[in-house]
């Protein structure tokens, strides 16, 4: 043959095959092994992950009945890249039963990046919220008609009763801290703000589930990706009980609407609140939906800051109520004993007057039961100058010290480490605090009268004087106070022996049978109480109740305060009588004086 | 007259092996491009891998008709053949329908044949007469005259008239053939670097707007100058191409599984049963899959140049290398489209793409060849 002699030829043509298998073998190894890019781009290309929302646990209270639950609404999405040139607008206007008009304004407003900032064509933009089921079901049928729209369907927060607002907080969109702190949110996501929502946020919330689902080149889903292998069903939120009594709190809200102030009631023997006020309050349902960040901003700016929970923020001198605990610690100590006297000289006397008219020497029943001021100021004169006086520096402190121990060994002066947020911790001043205000050895008994009464530089919240009524009641002991039942059980014991109680307890009756409480006493309930009328040097004094019921065996602890109002029997004392009564037994057999708390206005 | 052997002896057995191990793949993974996830399969001729498998079957009683016609025939009625054939592609365009802005398709019945992948088969005939001449030899440039015009009216034709730039663009592999009986090397050693320096002055100094539009249509420069990376589009004509990319890099090594494609299943690459077919492979099968398949294609070339180089005659050996240089053409300009390296022309990988005309065009290519290489034995030397 005549080419033999290019017979060579046939290696280079042959040379020139392998070459091109080995560039598109090394491209293809380039592509899928080195460069990772791509995959990606064709999960975005090609799957749609879905979030499936749990729907967020109820929440109840103690008998069961219940407060929160969730309302359905659906939110109509728009993924304006999908929706394609062919979209057929009047059909979904028609689906929709909204006009076209309507439908360019809408889309307008979404499109337009001022009023949504967070606007692209690639991702789902909110079209319309907040509908109901009924308005979308149409839709919901049509839907593979309309490429790029979707339906997200969301849960919104509903109350059975407008009340506890604050003990219930709300639910609102996440913030950029929580996103940053918690990978479980996303953008948009709702979860609690305040209060109990916040507080058991991981519990109500559940878990979110998801669907993976793909999509075609022309956006319109195909079906669930690997026949939903990737795929996992949400978990409801857990429902919750709370401690609270819904009957008892809204009577306490009744009583206290147009005033200032706050109301805790608990069960002495587990702690659990039975009912958390602060007032002035809103109703929870204004802040959810729509117009939650408008009224918010509202209730932000009010000048009598409803948004404060008063009954664990809010921080006042006990007053008289205070003076329970300067008995028992005179007790503890052996200061004074069940017969012991001092004498009182009424407005004359000296370094702080009496406010009210009794016989004199007055003994420890008597002196609680008229809120007689000399007697606790001599008590703790007495208590400070025991074991060798109070002008040898270091016997006055060591005094000063252990009186302080069993101050806070009623929780004063800290906070509770239970469910209840944002406590305000209260103070008790240490001797550290006088020496260096006064000069270590330059105060005396004298110089701190005023706690002796209360008042002074002893700061303490609603819940703690809650809790010091719950103490008394046990004779010795509490458990923390919190809002969902079982959650909390240690015993708290406080310094105080059991046997120093029932005297003090005596007394707080007679405040109730012959004392300042006498008017809004139920003899067959056995209330105890004791009430304080606090110094406020920014206006009226402010009105404090404390007390619990029965006396043996106590079911109910109250703290009640009313800023501005003036004397704590007037109005303090009858919002726990009232309280007491209906929890006790179910019934207000006062309407007179329901009716009298009710309409009083004591708020500027 | 000579004994003849029987043509069962003598054919090379593990060309139609190859040939029906890649036709069979290809059906697979036609039927993976047009998965749809919604529907489960039903049988039916709607479904473009039944229809491929049809195509297959009847490429294979085609194949046997060839095998058995005498290959004399050809040489016989080379030139007659040649001649219809360009009376077939000048009249083509009246007859035909508008395809996407090319006039080359032809409806007969239920058939619809594109007569310029035919064309291919009966040029590497008539070269083959051509150069079989009894004293012809390549010795100078004169002597390729006539066959650069056998190969230059055909292409001619289909280039201008039926505007089919990719198929015209094939007939230049004959080159090969031309190289093999002697044409001076220099030849593909320029072509070389003419396009090496093309890439060059195309990439770093850019040329006027009307020297493009004197040679190339907007769409084709465009797609020249997104595979030198001078234009980037990924949304508009670059997008093939980068769906393309995505689809193949997101398989990685061992592929998303047969019919678990999302980019192709999901239609995000156009054309992904025809020209981009091989994105399915590296989407589904990953890198061993795509890999297997570019080396079952490379030996299945060396395995014809290896024919090619034991026939006994320069018909058999032109043709047989008319043969190599087509199916090495669109084995590079197909797959080198596909993973981004070469501008988007549209020609079918052979076997492989969805496709009737160019399915029987090859099978006849490869079984004149299979015929020719079985009766060598038959030839003196």
């Amino acid at each position: 043959m005549t080419s033999d002699r290019y017979y060579n030829r046939s290696y280079i043509i042959g040379g020139i095959v392998v070459a091109v298998a080995a560039v598109f073998i090394c491209r293809l190894f380039y592509l899928q092994v080195i460069d990772r890019s791509t995959v990606g781009k064709s999960e975005s290309n090609a799957l749609v992950k879905q979030t499936v929302y749990p729907s967020r646990g109820m929440i109840y209270d103690r008998r069961g009945e219940l407060l929160v639950y969730n309302r359905p609404v659906y939110d109509v999405m728009m993924v304006m890249r999908e929706m394609g040139k062919e979209f057929d607008t009047v059909a979904f206007c028609r689906t929709m039963h909204i006009s076209e008009q309507t439908f360019n304004e809408r889309m307008q407003t979404m499109s337009n990046r001022r009023k949504n900032p967070g606007f692209s064509r690639y991702t789902p933009q909110p079209f319309l919220n907040l509908l109901t089921a009924e308005d979308v079901s149409l839709l919901q049928e049509q839907l593979y008609r309309f490429p790029g729209i979707r339906i997200r369907k969301r849960t919104l927060r509903d109350y059975t009763y407008s009340a506890a607002a604050h003990v219930l907080g709300s639910v609102g969109e996440v913030s950029k801290r929580d996103l940053d702190n918690d990978p479980y949110y996303a953008i948009g996501d709702y979860a609690g703000r305040d209060g109990i929502e916040r507080q058991y946020e991981t519990l109500l919330r559940g878990e979110k589930g998801m669907e993976v689902l793909m999509r075609d080149v022309h956006g319109r889903i195909q079906g669930s990706y690997q026949n939903g292998e990737l795929d996992y069903p949400p978990v409801s939120g857990q429902d919750l009980t709370l401690t609270l009594d819904i009957r008892l709190q809204l009577l306490a809200e009744q009583l206290m609407q147009n005033k200032m102030g706050s109301v805790v009631a608990l069960e002495p023997q587990t702690g659990e609140v039975l009912a958390m006020v602060s007032v002035p309050k809103w109703d929870p349902a204004v802040l959810v939906g729509r117009d939650r960040s408008q009224n918010y901003a509202a209730l932000l700016q009010d000048k009598h800051k409803p948004l404060m929970n008063r009954a664990v923020q809010a921080q006042y001198p006990p007053g008289s109520t205070f003076k329970l605990i300067q008995a028992l610690i005179g007790l503890q100590t052996k200061t004074i004993n069940s017969r012991t006297e001092y004498a009182c000289n009424g407005p004359e006397s000296l370094p702080i007057k009496c406010t009210h008219h009794h016989g004199s020497p007055v003994d420890l029943v008597n002196g609680i039961e008229q809120s007689c001021n000399p007697y606790f100021w001599q008590e703790f004169r007495d208590i400070l100058r025991q074991n060798g006086g109070e002008d040898d520096t270091e016997n006055l402190h060591r005094n000063y010290d252990r009186w302080r121990d069993y101050v806070v060994s009623f929780g004063f002066g800290s906070r509770f480490p239970t469910d209840i947020r944002e406590q305000a911790a209260g103070s008790i001043p240490t001797s550290q605090f006088y020496d260096k205000h006064y000069g270590r050895s330059y105060w005396r008994s004298k110089t701190i009268r005023s706690l002796s009464i209360g008042q002074g530089e002893i700061l303490v919240t609603p819940l703690q004087l809650a809790n010091e009524a719950a103490a008394i009641a046990n004779e010795g002991w509490y458990i923390a106070p919190h809002l969902v039942r079982g959650a909390f059980t240690d015993k708290h014991q406080t310094a105080i022996d059991a046997h120093c109680f029932p005297i003090v307890k005596e007394g707080m009756q007679r405040v109730m049978t012959n004392g300042t409480g006498r008017y809004y006493n139920i003899a067959d309930l056995q209330m105890c109480g004791k009430t304080g009328t606090v110094q406020n040097p920014h206006g009226k004094d402010h009105a404090i109740f404390i007390g619990f019921a029965p006396k043996d065996n106590p079911r109910i602890a109250v703290a009640v305060v009313v800023e501005n109002a003036g004397f704590g029997a007037t109005w303090a004392c009858p919002v726990a009588s009232l309280m007491m009564e209906q929890y006790l037994t179910d019934t207000i057999t006062r309407q007179e004086l329901k009716e009298r708390m009710q309409t009083a206005i004591l708020i500027q | 007259m000579i004994q003849r052997n029987s043509i069962w002896s003598g054919i090379d057995w593990w060309t139609i092996l190859l040939f029906i191990a890649i036709s069979l793949f290809g059906i697979m993974n036609i039927y993976g491009a047009g998965y749809n996830y919604e529907q489960a399969f039903a049988f039916s001729f709607s479904n473009r891998a039944v229809k491929q498998m049809v195509w297959l079957l009847s490429s294979l009683v085609l194949g046997l008709i060839v095998l058995f016609i005498d290959e004399r025939t050809y040489d016989v009625l080379g030139y007659l053949l040649y001649a219809l054939m360009i009376a077939l592609l000048l009249v083509t365009p009246f007859l035909a329908h508008d395809i996407k802005g090319s006039h080359s398709w032809l409806n007969i019945g239920p058939l619809s044949l594109q007569p310029a992948e035919f064309a291919k088969f009966f040029t590497a005939i008539a070269v083959a007469k051509y150069m079989s001449c009894y004293g012809y030899e390549v010795r100078s440039w004169r002597d390729l005259v006539i066959p650069f015009a056998l190969i230059g009216l055909p292409m001619a034709i289909i280039m201008v008239w039926q505007n089919e730039t990719g198929s015209a663009l094939v007939f230049a592999s004959f080159i090969l053939t031309f190289y093999r009986q002697g044409m001076s090397g220099k030849v593909l050693l320029y072509g070389f670097l003419s396009v090496v320096l093309a890439v060059l002055v195309l990439r770093f100094a850019p040329i006027p707007d009307s020297w493009w539009d004197a040679f190339l249509q907007p769409h084709q420069r465009a797609r020249i100058e997104l595979t030198l990376g001078i234009r980037e589009d990924p949304s508009g004509v670059g997008y093939n191409v980068a769906q393309s990319l995505i689809a193949i890099g997101s398989g990685r090594f061992l592929g998303k599984g047969f019919l678990h494609g999302t980019q192709t299943s999901l239609n995000f690459v156009p054309e992904q049963d025809t020209d981009f077919i091989f994105c399915t492979v590296g989407e589904e099968w990953g890198f061993v899959g795509s890999a297997l398949l570019v080396i079952a294609y490379a030996y299945f070339i060396i395995r014809l140049i290896h024919i090619a180089e034991r026939q006994r005659d320069v018909f058999s050996q032109v043709y047989a290398y008319a043969v190599v240089g087509i199916f090495l053409c669109h084995f590079t300009i197909n797959i080198g489209m596909v993973l981004g390296l070469l501008p988007v022309i549209g020609i079918p990988l052979p076997f492989f793409s969805y496709g009737g005309s160019q399915f029987w065009g090859f099978t006849l290519l490869l079984f004149l060849l299979l015929r020719l290489d079985a009766v060598r034995i038959n030839k003196l030397k």
